[in-house]
């Protein structure tokens, strides 16, 4: 991989490639043999991609993140603050919990823990008998204003899913930053010191694996056996499962591809590896994701692109059951991402 | 003197083409029972058995270097990466691959050493 550089937000730098309808635009201008996504679905017999039965509802609380890694697909990072979810919304979406009923709300951003709403969030999803997923990129637990998070999260329950890209420091500190991999490793102790990772089902704690490049991920049963072997090894920690993901050409990954020459190899590798036996698990199928803003899309990618769902009025606070589940999911070349392989989801590989 | 088939230019501007490795299964269009019986064979070789498929790609990654197959290590580079290997544990794989090649060559001296010791008076 190329060396990693002190990473800006997109944003920040004001590059053009932060708009996402040039993102989009990037990727349909490939040459790209069978890179039609719905000749792809039509081909493994789909007509389109529709909605099975709902399950997870995730709230991405903004942009803002401690950190800046070089793939991250929202564009996150410390100078998101604007994008940042509103209590107004928030309370919004506690109604829309209460009127979904989904089995798990999914918490992610940025770091959602910098939203001021997330600690209301997680208490009244706790109380409603509603399990919690905070999408945690570790560092943030270190923060001194968050000194007592830990407890909070293990007192509501809360699953702990955590990035760390690579048991040894060298890919994990290239994705995200050098010292980056032992932060991840003193957050980890502090988390398996409050009883998360060791097999308590009330404080699951999940690590999350990407490649650290333009290529597909590992055996997600492999990775896991080896993060567990060398973790508990050389820093004696301990996580109880693992879940691997496929790096999304979109954002920041898709501006690294392009500058250095990846792009449309990698591109040509997705859709070469696209796997019907997917498609059941996709996550758009049974997850709605919120945006910051309220706003509705079929998955966090989708919503990275602009892509609100095609439904009448894709707000959260207008948002029924009956309606999203006769829609249409949108999709486009960075679905890909999801059909490569094993498959990728936010619950990690789908087959 | 060459024959001229031999000669690079007759039909190749330069040897080592890499759109080659994504040709290769096209070798079965001679001897097809053949190609057939080692792809088979190939695929079996590298499915997870006693060891582990990151351990065979790291092996086929050193054995690349070994035998100089600019394909394999083209594909076996990505093949590490792919079973979730780094740049530190593939760079050992190749410091394998030398230390057993250079360690061939020195061991060879002592082919040398019994020869000398012979023929001189030292």
């Amino acid at each position: 991989m190329n060396r990693p550089r002190r990473t800006q937000t997109l944003a920040k730098r004001r590059v053009a490639l932060a708009d996402p309808a040039l993102q989009l635009a990037m990727l349909d201008a490939l040459d790209l043999p069978g890179g039609d996504f719905e000749d792809q679905l039509r081909h493994s017999g789909h007509e389109g991609l529709r909605p099975g039965p709902f399950r997870v509802l995730q709230l991405n609380l903004g942009k803002l993140c401690n950190m800046a890694c070089l793939h991250c697909h929202v564009d996150a990072g410390p100078d998101r603050i604007a994008q940042n979810m509103s209590t107004e919304t928030a309370e919004a979406c506690m109604q829309a919990i209460e009127r979904l009923q989904p089995q798990t709300v999914d918490l992610t951003g940025g770091a959602p823990e910098l939203n001021p709403n997330f600690r209301r969030i997680v208490a009244h999803c706790h109380r409603s008998g509603v399990q919690v997923i905070d999408r945690c990129n570790l560092s943030v637990l270190l923060l001194a204003k968050n000194a007592d998070l830990i407890p909070f999260l293990a007192e509501h329950q809360v699953e702990v899913v955590a990035s760390l890209p690579h048991p040894r420091p060298r890919n994990t500190d290239a994705q995200r930053g050098d010292g980056a991999f032992n932060r991840s490793i003193e957050a980890l102790r502090r988390l398996n010191a409050a009883g998360y990772g060791t097999g308590d089902p009330s404080c699951r704690l999940t690590l999350v694996h990407n490649p650290a490049g333009a290529f597909l991920p590992a055996s997600q049963a492999a990775l896991e056996q080896d993060y567990k072997r060398v973790l508990d090894r050389d820093h004696g920690v301990s996580f109880d499962r693992l879940i691997a993901l496929t790096n999304m050409p979109i954002s920041r990954f898709l501006e690294w591809l392009d500058t250095s020459g990846n792009l449309e190899p990698y591109m040509r590798r997705l859709v070469s590896e696209f796997n019907p036996a997917t498609l059941e698990g996709l996550m758009c199928r049974d997850t709605i994701s919120v945006g910051w803003d309220g706003r509705v899309y079929d998955c966090d990618f989708n919503q990275m692109l602009n892509m609100t769902s095609a439904i009448a009025r894709p707000h959260i606070a207008d948002l029924d059951l009956p309606v999203w589940s006769a829609h249409a999911i949108r999709t486009a070349r960075h679905c890909f991402g999801c059909t490569a392989g094993a498959g990728s989801s936010c619950a990690g590989a789908t087959t | 003197m060459l024959p001229q088939s031999a000669s690079p230019g007759a039909d190749m501007d330069t040897y080592y083409k890499p759109q080659h490795l994504s040709q290769f299964g096209e070798i079965a269009d001679g001897a097809p029972e053949l190609a057939q019986a080692f792809f088979g064979w190939y695929e079996k070789v590298f499915e997870e058995g006693a060891l582990t498929a990151r351990e065979k790609s790291l092996i086929a990654l050193a054995v690349a270097h070994a035998v100089q197959c600019p394909y394999c290590i083209d594909a076996y580079s990505t093949g590490c990466l792919e079973a979730g290997a780094d740049l530190d544990q593939m760079t050992e794989a190749v410091h394998v691959a030398a230390a057993i090649r250079g360690g061939a060559s020195l061991v060879h001296g002592a082919q040398m050493l019994e020869h000398t010791r012979k023929k001189s008076m030292t």
